[in-house]
């Protein structure tokens, strides 16, 4: 079975658009299939880090916000 | 079968730029986007720190440019490397402290080593001739092409053909008769492009990209600079000048004063690099003390901050002061008057 990699970033207190550009220096270093949760608290990124991966073929698998924080898990595309 | 060619596109996200993207792309070429952070971008900040513009949540144009032509974007963070260009610009500045002609050769510069690493063939942007009056002029178009060591690799598809060829029109990567020929402030071509590729809902900044061209922000920056003694600066600092109200009754430190709870809030996560003040009798705002301040300015600060809360008009109102190690107390102060705080101390 392959064990696919899940790894977390912490954007907080960054504003956009540097957690998305945090997202997509961490993703660089990811492999495909490979997970990251991004933890933020600019409401921003609820827009940008999933048109970031729109454009860039990474998947969303979810977004939520909780207290102060916005959460964004995606799934690193090919 | 000839090789496939790949630019690289500088998006602002603007206009101007997803035309230019779009007219190389219609040729066949392959573009991606290049996007640089400088810190100074009018993208994101201010709508992620003010509450008002929680209602309608703000698109990144430069992601959202790229979208819409079905494009890679690049995001590159320049903060640090941007500081000499911002500090030292070769070229001066423009109307207010926005360095275009070098920022433009910096950018350009960047894009030709990017191209390099990523072995791509040419750079495209959306300059026009006469676009702006300080760094896009036609004298200005080869001093960015030589200075930015791009030379020829770069390409204005909207302006190109009142240009010299460059090697993509020479080696026939693309077809000069198919760029284009515009000068001058008018937007209409630009429109009438736009229309024709079915773009509608693209960003139309004002002044420019960045706040640099803001003469309110750039009076900040001034001052901050001239508080110091020198002009640099962290990102911390370029990110606070965007928010609040500035007030600088002394030389040797100005108030922060948050404007909503958007911008209280954003204040709040600075609380153990600045002095704080907040009205504990009254409601009002948080407000940061930027600078050296005796115990004396702390009792005439505290009296400013008390201006812009409930207990403006109160005999006396108890205001609570934070130090950057925790430590509290609390002054007895009493409001200042509107008419006491003269015009010029607002930055
Ligand atoms: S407006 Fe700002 S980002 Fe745009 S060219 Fe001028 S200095 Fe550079």
């Amino acid at each position: 079975m392959i064990v696919m990699n899940k790894e977390t970033l912490n954007a907080r207190r960054l504003l956009c658009p540097l957690p998305v550009i945090r997202t997509q220096d961490k993703v660089k270093q990811l492999k495909v299939g490979d997970q990251l949760e991004v933890i933020c608290t600019d409401p921003g990124v609820m827009q940008d880090i999933p048109a970031w991966c729109r454009i860039n073929g990474h998947k969303v698998l979810e977004k939520k916000s909780c207290d102060h924080d916005y959460i964004i898990v995606l799934e690193v595309g090919a | 079968m000839s090789k496939q060619r790949k630019a690289v596109a500088l998006i602002s996200g603007g206009l101007d730029s997803m035309l230019a993207a779009k007219t190389v792309m219609e040729q066949g070429v392959h573009v991606e986007g290049i996007n640089f952070f400088t810190g100074f971008c009018v993208e994101g900040h201010t709508h992620a720190i003010r509450d008002k513009a929680k209602a309608k949540p703000k698109r990144n144009n430069s992601l959202w440019v790229a979208e819409q032509l079905g494009i890679k974007l690049h995001i590159v963070d320049v903060i640090e490397e941007y500081k000499n260009v911002l500090i030292n610009p070769k070229h001066g500045y423009g109307a207010y402290m926005n360095p275009c002609l070098d920022c433009k050769i910096f950018m350009v510069n960047k894009a030709r080593q990017w191209i390099v690493e990523n072995d791509f063939d040419f750079i495209i942007t959306g300059e026009v001739i006469g676009q702006r009056p300080m760094s896009q002029r036609k004298a200005t178009m080869p001093i960015v092409a030589k200075e930015s060591g791009a030379d020829d690799l770069l390409l204005r598809p909207l302006c190109a053909k009142n240009l010299p060829p460059t090697l993509p029109e020479r080696e026939g990567w693309v077809d000069r008769e198919k760029l284009h020929d515009i000068t001058g402030r008018s937007r209409k071509p630009q429109m009438a492009m736009a229309e024709q590729f079915g773009f509608d809902d693209y960003a139309q900044p004002a002044g420019g990209c960045c706040f640099l061209t803001d003469k309110n922000y750039s009076a900040k920056l001034v001052d901050l600079w001239q508080a110091q003694g020198n002009k640099d600066y962290e990102l911390d600092d370029v990110m606070l000048l965007k928010v609040g109200r500035h007030i600088r009754p002394q030389p040797n430190f100005k108030l922060i004063v948050a404007r909503e709870e958007g911008e209280g809030r954003f204040l709040q996560g600075y609380k153990n690099e600045f002095i704080s003040m907040n009205c504990l009798s009254h409601s009002g705002p948080l407000v940061l003390l930027d600078g050296s301040p005796s115990a004396e300015d702390l009792y005439l600060a505290a009296r400013i901050t008390a201006r812009f809360g409930q207990g403006r008009d109160a005999e006396q109102v108890d205001m609570n002061v934070m130090n950057k190690d925790g430590s509290e107390r609390t002054l007895q102060v009493k409001p200042l008057k509107k008419e006491e705080i003269p015009e010029e101390w607002y930055v």
